[in-house]
């Protein structure tokens, strides 16, 4: 079964997990609003940025955090200059990281479900007196529901997943900043592969579970609208 | 009532907008015009819809936009039917009709919810939810969901247009009584000659961006210089109100200033009706005709001539208190009776119908 160690390391997960997804929802609303409105001549540019953690590899993006948060990067010399610690190999440089990597999964759900609302029911709730901020809670919320959940969901698990950025950033410190992806490969490295064996198949079917939910939710809401 | 004053400027990369407007603080006007005229464009940017509007616009009184003015849409006191329904999907009817009214201030409130609900006799569907409804039925809920605003101004585009014959025939009632009932000037949108006959008395004629005429519904419908007057269907349109009924022989006296049609229908006393008398049921004659089956018979003048194809003229005659009718006859018989600007004759008109 699981040793101390791993719960920690599951405690961790699920904590920087959950936290990444609500940083991400409320940064990514707004962001994704915008790129699904906008007529900005360099939108593209927004875009190609919030893809990039698609395509780069986890080394690549983490190496730069490091860089940057370390006792020597700006950031980490600007959070010195408050009175603060460099936030490389911290549970809060986790975090900033775990942002950086899950933006697109939660980014671009959001701005598909936003664009295929259309511009006509926010017109007509202009027309029935509902000022902009009116509209965005009182329409275009409950109608991108199923890209909230999807959003939720991937930011979530993608999270829960990843393992190059925080090793990077994280440096894999045991009951600070150690993650169940990362006790996997430790235990691998120790050949204790039944250890290895649990942690993995509980990530499998957790993984599984979210997204079957995420789906069969979706369909329900897409049947409730025909 | 104010009237409403209009004057916009909007340039697309292909189009442009360009229109200068008064209309009447009552009643129901109908913006009419090919597709691409600028209709749509006109009435969206009456609610401050469109993007990249210039000019100025007041409406009863109020400014809406002006040289440094613009009152956002959600400001304006305009209820706005869209060709679609556009109902919001994930709130029920009763919700859907409560979204505005709940944005609405207090003192504002002159259409309640029951009001707009029965007008248009969607009571039964309020628990519905949008999906659950018919294409008629979710456009009346849309109706009354505009109406439910107390706008100061009701727009609708082409309400009508995305639905089946039937259904249209289903809605026009409503919207008629609309008209009856509530004073709230109305902007109509639509390409359908038919449902202008029917529903407006004021019209606006549209073409490419432009305010090609405007006035009443039966001056403008008769206007040889334009092109409502020249197609196969052309009609004019008589207001008249119901005056008597012949209990023996089953038909009902209309009286406008012209004289009285008697026609074999049964509308209630007192009430306005709308006739079309088609320009191929009138025959002109320079003598009172004797010994005739036609009853509805009036002296007339004759206003203008126009040539309709080769064969045949449109003739506009003036009936007493300057109601125009209009006539299709050969260009051979126009000839034969001498007819000409100022001549004195009879309209014979075969048919009539109680278009409301």
């Amino acid at each position: 079964m699981l040793a101390e160690q791993d719960l920690t390391a599951l405690w961790i997960s699920l904590k920087l997990a959950a936290l990444t997804t609500i940083i991400l929802l409320i940064i990514g609303t707004p962001l994704a609003w915008w790129l699904a409105r906008s007529r900005a001549r360099l939108k593209f540019l927004a875009e190609a940025l919030v893809a990039l953690p698609l395509v780069l590899p986890p080394t690549v993006l983490g190496f730069y955090l490091l860089v940057a948060l370390g006792p020597d990067g700006p950031l980490g010399r600007a959070m010195q200059a408050v009175g603060g610690e460099p936030l490389a190999f911290t549970f809060t440089g986790l975090v900033i990281g775990s942002v950086l990597y899950s933006l697109p999964f939660v980014v671009q759900p959001l701005q598909n479900a936003f664009a295929a609302i259309g511009q006509r029911p926010l017109e007509v709730a202009a027309t029935l007196g509902a000022s902009p901020l009116d509209r965005f809670f009182s329409v275009a919320m409950p109608l991108a529901r199923p890209g909230f959940l999807t959003a939720a969901v991937l930011g979530f698990a993608h999270t829960l997943g990843e393992f190059g950025v925080v090793l990077m950033i994280g440096g894999n410190i045991p009951g600070k900043t150690q993650v169940l992806s990362i006790a996997i490969y430790d235990h691998v490295e120790a050949l204790e592969y039944d250890q290895a064996q649990w942690i993995s198949g509980g990530l499998l079917l957790l993984s599984f579970l979210l997204l079957m939910m995420v789906y069969a939710f979706n369909r329900r809401f897409a049947e409730a609208r025909l | 009532m104010n009237p409403i004053e209009a004057r916009l400027r909007m340039q697309r990369d292909d189009f442009q907008l360009d229109i200068d407007l008064n209309i009447p603080g009552h009643g129901v006007t109908a913006l009419f015009g090919p597709s691409g005229c600028g209709k749509t464009s006109l009435l969206r940017a009456i609610a401050g819809l469109e993007p990249g509007v210039s000019g100025s616009l007041s409406v009863c009184g109020k400014n809406w936009q002006g040289e440094r003015h613009f009152l956002p849409p959600h400001k304006r006191p305009v209820g706005y039917v869209f060709q679609e329904p556009s109902l919001f999907p994930h709130l029920n009817v009763r919700d859907n009709l409560q979204y505005g009214l709940k944005r609405l201030n207090k003192r504002q409130r002159r259409v309640s919810l029951e009001q707009a609900v029965e007008l248009l006799g969607i009571g039964e569907l309020l628990q519905r939810k949008p999906q659950q409804l018919s294409g008629g039925e979710q456009q009346r809920v849309a109706i009354a969901r505009a109406l439910a605003v107390s706008p100061a101004l009701l727009l609708m585009d082409e309400p009508l247009a995305a639905l089946d014959e039937a259904l249209k025939q289903e809605i026009l009632p409503w919207l008629e009584s609309l008209h009856r009932e509530l004073d709230i000037p109305v902007l109509y949108v639509s390409h359908s000659r038919d449902e202008v006959a029917r529903l407006a008395d004021h019209l606006v004629l549209l073409n490419t961006g432009r305010v090609e005429a405007a006035g009443s519904v039966s001056d403008l419908f008769s206007r040889l210089d334009l092109s409502l007057a020249h197609r196969p269907d052309t009609e004019t349109v008589i207001e008249t109100i119901v005056a008597g009924y012949d209990g023996e022989f089953r038909l009902a006296a209309l009286s406008f200033p012209g004289g009285r049609f008697r026609i074999a229908d049964r509308p209630a006393l007192g009430r306005h009706a709308r006739l079309q008398v088609k320009a191929n049921d009138v025959s002109i004659t320079l003598k009172w005709p004797e010994q005739t089956s036609i009853l509805n018979i009036f002296p007339a003048t004759v206003d203008t001539l126009a040539d309709d194809g080769e064969a045949r003229v449109i003739v506009r005659l003036m009936l007493d208190g300057n109601v125009p009718l209009l006539a299709r006859i050969t260009r051979k018989s126009a000839a034969e009776l001498n007819l000409e600007s100022g001549a004195k004759v009879f309209a014979q008109v075969k048919s009539v119908a109680l278009l409301s």
